[in-house]
């Protein structure tokens, strides 16, 4: 009998700022229906990393030091973001202010141009993440498929980028899988995480057989009617995907070609037609 | 927290108008209940570490922001 073949530990791949991550998700934890929905999702997630903000607290409130508990429960990494930030000087005092409440320099940093699109305001971001960086943030930056913006945000100290997908909380999935292929090809070894847009599992096992390096989503996932199963769905897409690039996908054909083998079909012979 | 008689100093907390007696940063946190908790401040819009609250003396007009940990994407 056949030794059974050692199955590919594509979960234990991703290594950002030198650490070995669990998963190759990472995913948001806002908008679910109750903070139990919340800790069974990111558990089914598989994910090593979730996204946190900073919000103002209330007089006599408890409603941050209950999240944290809840976050810290989990066992995961914390990376907090600067979600609403639209100048560099928010950006960069939020990014202190999280340092320090939840004891990493982990950063995901987003400075907004615009509500509506929620696009990166790239030129505050290239700043911010200079700024940062220098102060000893390890800085994830959301950003655009912008090759430019990629690589003045890697001059600025960047060892990760996260190039949306779609704008935050579209669900449309890659809006221009052109160009995030050529970001991914420019930068083979920079870890690429597709942040942002993801609507469905399939999105984000197409970002992952394109060879991105992971995903990072929440409202696909709290917003579906049952976020814990989506959260399974979404585990078992980037893993496919993942397999599916280290495996290495077939060359897309303009014409058909039969894959049964044309040598000895039958009736060959026979004149067909009227 | 202090006893003495003041007159309330005009501040702006969490984007609301607020008077307070307090005369430092970690006076007005401990005012608001908030002391036990993991809360990070601003004044002005520039970061006020924790080690710092206790002589960031506050003056009329101050913006001071308490934030706490919260859900994000």
């Amino acid at each position: 009998m056949n030794a059974p073949e050692p199955a590919i530990d594509t979960r234990s791949a991703l290594t950002l700022y030198g650490e070995a991550l669990p998963s190759r998700m990472l995913i948001g934890t806002a908008q679910y229906p109750s903070p139990h929905v919340l800790a069974e999702a990111v558990r089914a997630s598989g994910a090593g990393i979730v996204t946190v903000s900073l919000r103002r607290e209330q007089a006599r409130g408890r409603t941050g030091e209950r999240f944290l508990e809840l976050i810290e429960a989990l066992g995961v990494r914390v990376l907090p973001n600067t979600a609403g930030c639209h100048t560099v000087k928010e950006a960069i005092t939020t990014a202190q202010m999280a340092r320090e409440v939840f004891g990493t320099d982990w950063l995901k940093l987003e400075v907004i141009a615009n509500d509506d699109t929620l696009q990166p305001e790239v030129f505050g971001l290239v700043e911010a993440a200079k700024a940062l960086a220098a102060d000893g943030f390890k800085v994830l930056p959301y950003t655009t498929e912008d090759l430019s913006v990629a690589d003045k945000l890697l001059a600025a100290g960047c060892k990760v980028l996260m190039p949306w997908g779609a704008p935050i909380g579209t669900g449309r999935g890659l809006a221009n899988p052109y160009a995030l292929k050529s970001l991914r090809a420019y930068y083979p070894d920079v870890p690429l995480i597709i942040d942002a847009g993801i609507g469905a599992p399939s999105h984000a096992a197409q970002a992952m057989e394109m060879g991105f390096d992971g995903v990072l989503l929440n409202t696909a996932v709290a917003k579906a009617g049952e976020p814990v199963r989506m959260a399974q769905a979404f585990a078992q897409a980037v893993d496919a995907g993942r397999i599916a690039f280290e495996a290495g996908l077939m060359g897309v054909r303009d014409m058909a070609q039969p894959s049964t083998p044309v040598a000895g079909t039958p009736f060959f012979d026979l004149k067909r037609g009227p | 927290m202090s006893v003495e008689t003041k007159s309330p100093v005009d501040i702006v907390v969490n984007g609301e108008p607020h008077g307070t007696t307090a005369a430092t940063l970690a006076e007005l946190v401990h005012e608001r209940g908030l002391t036990e908790q993991r809360v990070a401040t601003a004044r002005n819009g520039d970061f006020v570490p924790e080690r710092e609250r206790a002589t960031t003396e506050l003056r009329p007009g101050d913006r001071i922001e308490i934030l706490s940990p919260r859900h994000g994407g």
